[in-house]
């Protein structure tokens, strides 16, 4: 099935047509007195893979939080298809929601299901109209691109950290999402396994035509993923640019991620 | 951290600070009891909010109603029934002492009926079901599946809330029906040790002193503890923060609060009763 028809077909939210996917304006957030994002401006362009750094407690989580509205800022705005996240009611927030995918730092599976409930969960919530063997064939096709098809009756607890992470993506992008949020998403895995999740993540950005926002310590994988890196510091973006440009760069904060 | 703030305002008006340290955790006390208070009328409310407004999840109300209802009937039954057993074989030394060995169906059944039946049952359920969706949900909320449901569209106070809570109202009631009639037999087996009575004459017996104001409050108040089970359950582990250690705390706190509201509704239950 052609992605764009598909993805027409699963949101009813209009894209505004040659807009950034996500914008955000002045970003402010603190927990209690504890300042952790500082008037952020960050845009994503269509079809990036923007990865964002940071030391731990930088922000990087609260950032994509912001975006699929599961944190509130305390000021500045939100702008998903150019609608401010905080203004949406419910509905609407779904609908948004919808266009979005979000791969938690250990994937979230449903540990209550098997591997292929939780992927016909949220298709068989949101698309009632799909036949039982609509279903089930998208879930195999879905499976069959990370590789796991013979997964489909086991258990999250029976899976490996690198298959939990492969499963998690798959049932993000049953949904086919326009926009991925990943946080962390090659944390706790081997090299080798990290480095096929990192170049899962590029094909399936190739192939779905998503913008992405990847979250990471993890320098190998920024570098795989990255078509731009911006580096948080207090809150704020202390530098941005490409792999090669931010590795080149003379601000000793930031070489210290490289080094 | 407002308590710290109220430490350090006190300190620099060279206030003794062992004085006024107590007066400060009673009100920082109070204010979180109240806010507590706050988010649980909050979270109840939603509750009825939420029950008639579409998407329903039958096939999560179903596996939850067997979680609930057939998986706790054996330890409900076997407890039933030893409460009847020996609530008889103690009874019945007095009353045939007085010679009136014959009321004791009557008054064993207006005891598991009325106030054993309903409470014993309750508060078992509040052990097994009330800890284990504090548990599951406080799991839930730790490794982010709480998240991932919101983040998919999916509403996961309807969908982990709702179910389990609508389960409870409605299988507590009907375990507390059979712990009725687990009991009763329980005492007949009782009677039969030291008496040959058959079990048509026993239950005659039993529920001729047993009318339908008896059963009837009883019966009601069945469903505010399983009601209050669930919701306390949900509560516990829908808000639980940080990390694994929440976990535990969740399921203790819902079996500690869950048992402590059965006995309070079962007061107000009385009370209410009693009036009419």
């Amino acid at each position: 099935m052609n992605n764009e028809t598909s993805t027409r077909e699963y949101a009813s939210v209009n894209v505004t047509s040659g807009g950034p996917p996500v914008e955000m304006k002045g970003v402010q957030k603190a927990f209690n007195d504890r300042v952790i994002l500082k008037d952020l401006n960050i845009t994503i362009h269509n079809g990036e893979n923007l990865v964002v750094l940071g030391k731990s407690g930088a922000g990087k989580s609260v950032l994509i939080k912001c975006i699929v509205g599961l944190v509130t800022p305390d000021a500045g705005e939100v702008l998903v298809f150019g609608k401010n996240i905080a203004d949406l009611k419910n509905k609407e927030l779904n609908e948004v929601r919808l266009k979005i995918g979000f791969l938690f730092q250990n994937a979230a599976l449903y540990d209550s299901m098997t591997v292929g409930e939780n992927l016909r969960f949220p298709l068989k919530h949101h698309f009632k109209h799909l036949t039982e063997k609509e279903i089930k064939s998208r879930i195999y096709d879905e499976l069959d691109s990370v590789g796991l098809t013979e997964s489909f009756d086991k258990m999250p607890s029976e899976l490996s950290g690198g298959m939990t992470k492969r499963i998690g993506l798959a049932r993000t992008l049953i949904l086919k999402p326009e926009i991925m949020l990943y946080d962390e998403p090659t944390t706790g895995l081997d090299t080798a396994t990290a480095k096929e999740i990192s170049e899962l993540i590029v094909s399936k950005q190739k192939t779905n035509k998503t913008s992405s926002i990847i979250i990471t310590h993890d320098m190998a994988c920024a570098k795989i993923t990255a078509d731009r890196i911006v580096i948080l510091k207090d809150g704020v973006i202390e530098s941005e640019g490409t792999y090669d440009e931010l590795a080149a760069s003379d601000n000793e904060w930031v070489r210290m991620f490289f080094n | 951290m407002a308590l710290k703030k109220s430490i350090k305002v006190r300190k620099y008006l060279f206030i003794d600070m062992k004085t006024v340290e107590p007066q400060i955790k009673t009100v920082e006390y109070f204010k979180d009891l109240f806010f507590n208070t706050g988010e649980f009328t909050y979270f109840v409310g939603r509750f009825f909010k939420e029950l008639f407004r579409p998407p329903f999840f039958p096939r999560e109300f179903i596996k939850q109603s067997f979680q609930t209802g057939y998986k706790s009937f054996p330890l409900v039954a076997i407890t039933s029934f030893i409460i009847g057993l020996v609530l008889t074989l103690q009874s019945r030394p007095s009353l045939v002492e007085f010679g009136a060995e014959s009321l004791l169906p009557g008054m064993i059944s207006n005891s598991i009926i009325k106030e054993i039946g309903p409470v014993i049952t309750a508060l078992l359920c509040a052990g097994k079901i009330g800890s284990g969706i504090g548990a599951e949900l406080g799991s839930m909320r730790v490794t982010e599946q709480i998240e991932a449901l919101e983040v998919s569209a999916i509403n996961p106070y309807k969908y982990l809330v709702v179910t389990r809570v609508l389960s409870t109202t409605i299988m507590v009631p009907l375990l507390i029906v059979f712990t009725d009639l687990i009991g009763l037999y329980g005492s007949y087996v009782a009677m039969n040790i030291h008496t040959d009575i058959g079990l048509r004459r026993f239950f005659t017996e039993a529920l001729v002193h047993i009318d339908f104001f008896d059963v009837f409050p009883a019966f009601i108040k069945s469903f505010f503890f399983g009601f209050f089970i669930g919701i306390i359950g949900c509560y516990k582990g829908y808000n639980a923060k940080g990390g694994t250690e929440s976990v535990g705390r969740a399921a203790n706190s819902a079996v500690v609060s869950a048992s402590l509201a059965v006995f309070v509704l079962d007061m107000i239950a009385v009370q209410i009763t009693d009036l009419l």
